[in-house]
């Protein structure tokens, strides 16, 4: 009698080694592809614009305070061919660029010091989390007054807003590594740095791209409240555009900011959740549509 | 029939050649007070440069034990081990790193070991012809079968051009097709670089199949039982009748030892 417990067969795997097992399908057509990831968006927009539509019909709200979508539609356009709407857009991309990226190189390195350092983790490693779970706004009575409504007090909510998920990000990226790659890390001679270059740091990927996302999140939105309460003269933005609109209640106006304000989000969210595909599909891992 | 068993060869008696790897008197205790666990107890192992050992025990007799402190990933509590070079670790799991392809997974390890970059892409290329693998290199090992991903492994083994391989279970995971086709692959790898092997498996015949030496570990606290020289020539075949025989004396003699145990 034996003792031999042979595995039993889990997965598909011929002796000669030459089937390989492949989860990548190639598209039959780009075309196809495309079609099938745009027509629900179109989809989804045509109902809000059905429904938005419809409330104006029924008069809902007198016209003035609830425009028609042509109606915001053609002043959108309208705006974007004024030198005002262009000058808007690029100081708020201006500030989200500068004050994200301050965010990004602030969180990245409190994330690697807390995973890192013990003694720090356990000082500031619950601070981290409790930032987040702030609402952001409620450092800006606090920041106009410390930076006397200059730019500065938006960067500084935009990274009292960001910086928190993108360390957080990281940290549970690094604390989540597979303790197998460490060992094999080390069994293959790995020194400290080597060892965060080459295995670590790569392994935290997905999780960081997370916090990115997240980050980034918080960031847009912390702008956008900085930039409607911290107006800075002479100085046009989305925010400010939108507040004077609302001031003299244009709200074809206040709803085509709107409308701007939504697609720079989604644009930027897009770009983030095609980083962590990409991410997840060239490691193997489950791609929830 | 049970001749076979009681020859015990003394770990010293190999000769005049240096051992690969030496552990005196090895002991590791986890834990302390009540919760105290002692994992193996005065541990005397010689392994001589080029031999294949294979390490059977029942399960929670200290093997994964023994070799983690051999890799020095664990300190002995007292005694102590030499290793004469480099250590490489096969692992149960053929631990690629899933955001590397196959080749990139063996330059990273030539890397660690000090090759030039100019030479790896080269030597990473060579050492996935020896495992028969160079039509997959591009691959990532989500896209590999479970036996590739172990042939991966083991191409990975070379690049550390080390004097002493640990290998943990490593086909524990396979179905026994591809577990009997990576013994083949293990032991062509083997002749061919002539490392030496501690090789750790629950599986008598895959023990007996490859190795020169096949020592039985007691459990509780984990000890050699027994050192068993297996004369059977190569190639050999794992479902052979002198494989099995001498697995089922070698089986006999561990089911004593628990039952005595137990007891």
């Amino acid at each position: 009698m034996s003792v031999d417990v042979a595995a039993p067969p889990t997965e598909l795997d011929a002796p000669d080694d030459d089937v390989i097992v492949s989860r990548r399908h190639r598209p039959l057509s780009v075309a196809r592809t495309a079609w099938s990831w745009i027509w629900p968006k179109l989809a989804a927009v045509a109902i809000v614009l059905g429904i938005w539509q419809f409330l104006v019909w029924i008069e809902w709200k007198p016209i003035y305070v609830f425009p028609a979508p042509a109606t915001v539609f053609s002043e959108l356009g309208n705006l974007m061919t004024t030198q005002r709407f262009w000058e808007s857009v690029a100081t708020t991309l201006r500030r989200a660029a500068f004050g994200y990226t301050a965010a990004l190189v602030i969180g990245s390195i409190l994330g690697i010091l807390v995973s890192r350092i013990r003694i720090l983790r356990a000082a500031v490693g619950s601070l981290i989390t409790g930032l987040q779970t702030m609402p952001s706004i409620a450092w800006f009575p606090f920041a106009i007054i410390v930076f006397s409504g200059t730019e500065n007090a938006i960067y500084f909510v935009v990274v009292l807003g960001a910086a928190p998920s993108i360390a957080n990000g990281i940290i549970s990226g690094i604390d989540h590594v597979p303790p197998s790659f460490v060992r094999l890390g080390k069994v293959m001679g790995a020194n400290n740095y080597s060892l965060y270059r080459h295995v670590v740091l790569p392994a935290a990927l997905p999780s960081y791209v997370a916090g990115l996302s997240q980050g980034w999140a918080f960031a847009w939105r912390s702008l956008m409240a900085g930039e409607l309460l911290v107006i800075v003269l002479g100085v046009t933005s989305i925010g400010a555009s939108l507040d004077f609109a609302r001031q003299f209640v244009h709200m074809d106006q206040v709803m085509a900011w709107m409308i701007v304000i939504l697609v720079i989000g989604m644009v930027a969210d897009s770009i983030f959740t095609t980083m962590s595909r990409t991410l997840r599909r060239r490691r193997g891992l489950a791609i929830d549509d | 029939m049970t001749s076979a068993v009681t020859d015990v060869v003394s770990p010293r008696a190999t000769g005049a050649v240096p051992p690969a790897l030496h552990i005196e008197n090895v002991t590791k205790v986890f834990g302390a007070d009540e919760k105290r666990t002692v994992a193996l107890k005065g541990v005397n192992l010689d392994v001589a440069p080029g031999e294949f050992v294979t390490v059977v025990g029942a399960s929670g007799c200290g093997k994964s034990t023994l070799l983690n402190l051999v890799a020095g990933l664990e300190q002995p509590t007292s005694g102590h081990i030499d290793v004469g070079g480099r250590i490489a670790f096969m692992f149960q799991e053929a631990t690629l790193l899933p955001w590397l392809t196959a080749r990139r997974n063996i330059e990273l390890a030539l890397r660690l070991h000090g090759i030039p970059r100019a030479e790896r892409p080269d030597r990473a290329q060579e050492l996935l012809e020896v495992v028969r693998l160079s039509g997959v290199a591009d691959k990532r090992p989500h896209e590999l079968s479970g036996g590739m991903r172990q042939r991966v492994a083991l191409a990975r083994v070379l690049a550390q051009e080390a004097a002493v391989v640990l290998m943990d279970e490593p086909l524990g995971a396979l179905d026994a097709m591809t577990r009997d086709h990576m013994h083949d692959e293990i032991e062509r790898v083997w002749e061919r670089h002539r490392f030496c092997v501690l090789f750790v498996t629950h599986n008598m015949r895959e023990a007996v199949r490859l190795a020169d030496r096949v020592v039985l570990m007691s459990s509780s606290p984990g000890r050699v039982k027994l050192d068993q020289q297996i004369t059977v020539p190569r190639p050999r075949r794992i479902d052979s009748a002198e494989v099995a025989e001498l697995a089922s004396d070698l089986t006999e003699a561990l089911r004593e030892e628990v039952a005595a145990h137990v007891r």
